[in-house]
């Protein structure tokens, strides 16, 4: 078996079904299957768990880089537009739920908490930013953007930030988990600095300005 | 401040027959016997149920919440952040035996064993509406006696202008206490012609039974026109205080959590609305319901406030 055919065949489907177990417990939760529940607030459940997943699988998105280069596996790349479609798709359904099940469609009332509410405003900001990445994530777009696909998808470190803070700034008292989040992301976040800056023996491997996976 | 009378469209409440049917239905499904009815507001709860009389004057005509939801679904901190903490590592409680400090500036002062303190008091059963500071509301129905009756065994003098309320301390019974995620131990307080009001309740049961760890056995104020957090959980000292007692939100936070803590949907929390709550349990896209001034319950309390800038002291 080729590598590429190891990513197509093994690796991808495996990653697929793993990014999908969070939703598929999370049904079983919501309609009581295999004994799951939801507990006694089933919609603030929801809401939080797939705000939580979107978190996690948008910092996996930016380990990959770090991960290829110091494994020195340039194909760890393959999986990072997966992973980055479902963080995508997770926020999406986070938002989702928030908007029908929680505020109940009533759209003045989202429309106030958008304005008044900073980690609201924070959170769908970061929101709308992932969409341009979205679109723009097919091989085809890739080609047809060029260089400027790179700093395009540089955006995914403001987003990034965005979502860390906007799960930071909501919870109640407690902030050991959100901050548990800042500080991976810093730590993701540091590497590409010190790539960019600092120690040679990161940059060398790392290939041209124009590879894939600059980001 | 505008008062307004709770405004519940009869359609929106369950009749008792239909929910009593409910339940009887079920009761018959589950034993696969004949339809055996169950009583009113008992519960599957394996504590030891407790005699009381049903106040329905004082009650809200509101189905009540499930026991399963308001035994699961908690806010204790010294049992853990997570909801689900405090029924899962409430064991470690030991509500019995108990004892109530009272100090302070009241005549009768001292250590008191919480059976002696309950000892020929009456208890009554109360439906009382609960809504949590972060916005999530309840129906839930207490067994307990009013807190004026029981303040007024250890005559406050004159100075007495509140009244704190202290939580049990100690990390080996209370885990939760081992993170520092707030001041221990937890405490609250009342002025005291708020914990003179006939509303404000010292609870020891729930659902007609001995109350469960996780809601603050084996003592526990319910002050159902203020947010939840006022409501101090697992009793141990009650001091009568001439000054404003150092309340632990409070504390925390004082932008966000006020000494007062009245049920206001016209004061936002600065980081999200008060205007509306979801009530638990109920169907998807209709538990988001307007929250009520002082919790619905603005007939008998708003004139406690007479005068104040309830957005300055919120």
């Amino acid at each position: 078996m080729t590598v590429t055919q190891r990513y197509r065949y093994i690796y991808k489907p495996v990653i697929f079904v793993l990014s999908l177990m969070p939703l598929l417990w999370l049904a079983c939760g919501l309609f009581g299957w295999l004994g799951a529940s939801l507990g006694a607030d089933p919609v603030k459940k929801l809401e939080h768990e797939l705000g939580k997943t979107a978190l996690n699988l948008l910092l996996l998105t930016l380990a990959v880089t770090p991960l290829r280069l110091l494994l020195g596996n340039p194909h760890l790349l393959r999986v990072r537009r997966m992973l980055g479609l479902f963080a995508f798709s997770y926020v999406l359904l986070h938002f989702t739920v928030y908007v029908v099940l929680d505020l109940e469609l009533n759209w003045r009332a989202v429309g106030s908490e958008i304005v008044k509410r900073p980690y609201i405003t924070l959170g769908l900001l970061a929101l709308l930013l992932l969409v341009p990445l979205a679109v723009t994530s097919t091989q085809r777009m890739m080609r047809r953007l060029g260089r400027r696909w790179h700093s395009l998808h540089r955006l995914i470190y403001p987003i990034a930030i965005l979502g860390v803070w906007h799960f930071y700034w909501q919870v109640k008292r407690d902030v050991r988990e959100p901050l548990l989040y800042a500080a991976i992301l810093a730590a993701l976040l540091l590497f590409r600095v010190l790539r960019r800056y600092g120690r040679p023996a990161l940059t060398s491997k790392s290939g041209s300005a124009t590879a894939p996976g600059r980001t | 401040m505008p008062v307004r009378f709770p405004t519940i469209r009869p359609s929106e409440i369950t009749p008792e027959s239909v929910y009593l049917s409910r339940r009887a239905l079920l009761a018959g499904v589950l034993a696969g016997a004949a339809s055996t009815a169950l009583p009113a507001l008992e519960a599957p709860s394996p504590l030891p149920k407790l005699p009381y009389q049903p106040n329905a004057q004082l009650s809200v005509s509101e189905a009540p919440n499930k026991y399963d939801e308001i035994t699961q679904y908690n806010n204790f901190y010294e049992f853990g952040v997570d909801k689900a903490d405090p029924a899962a590592n409430a064991h470690t409680l030991r509500p019995r035996p108990w004892s109530v400090a009272v100090q302070g500036e009241a005549e009768v002062t001292g250590t008191f064993n919480l059976e002696d303190l309950l000892k020929g008091q009456a208890l009554e059963e109360r439906i009382y509406r609960f809504r949590c500071v972060e916005t999530w509301a309840m129906v839930i129905p207490w067994i307990g006696l009013p807190l004026a009756q029981l303040l007024a065994r250890f005559k406050p003098n004159s100075r007495a202008k509140y009244v704190e309320f202290t939580t049990l301390q100690d990390p080996q019974q209370m885990p939760g206490q081992r993170s520092r995620v707030l001041e221990w131990p937890y405490v609250e307080g009342l002025r005291i012609d708020e914990a003179m009001h006939p509303l404000a309740l010292m609870v020891v049961g729930l659902y007609g039974h001995v109350l469960p760890n996780q809601n603050g056995a084996p003592l526990r104020l319910i002050v159902p026109w203020k947010y939840g957090f006022k409501s101090v959980k697992s009793i141990v000292k009650i001091r009568f205080t001439a000054t404003q007692p150092r309340t632990a939100w409070n504390v925390a936070a004082p932008n966000e959590y006020g000494f007062y803590a009245n049920v206001n949907p016209a004061v936002d929390h600065p980081r999200w609305s008060q205007a509306t709550e979801r009530r638990i349990g109920a169907p998807f896209l209709a538990a988001r319901r307007p929250t009520l001034p002082f919790n619905g319950y603005a007939t008998q309390v708003a004139g406690l406030y007479a005068g104040m800038d309830l957005r300055r002291n919120f």
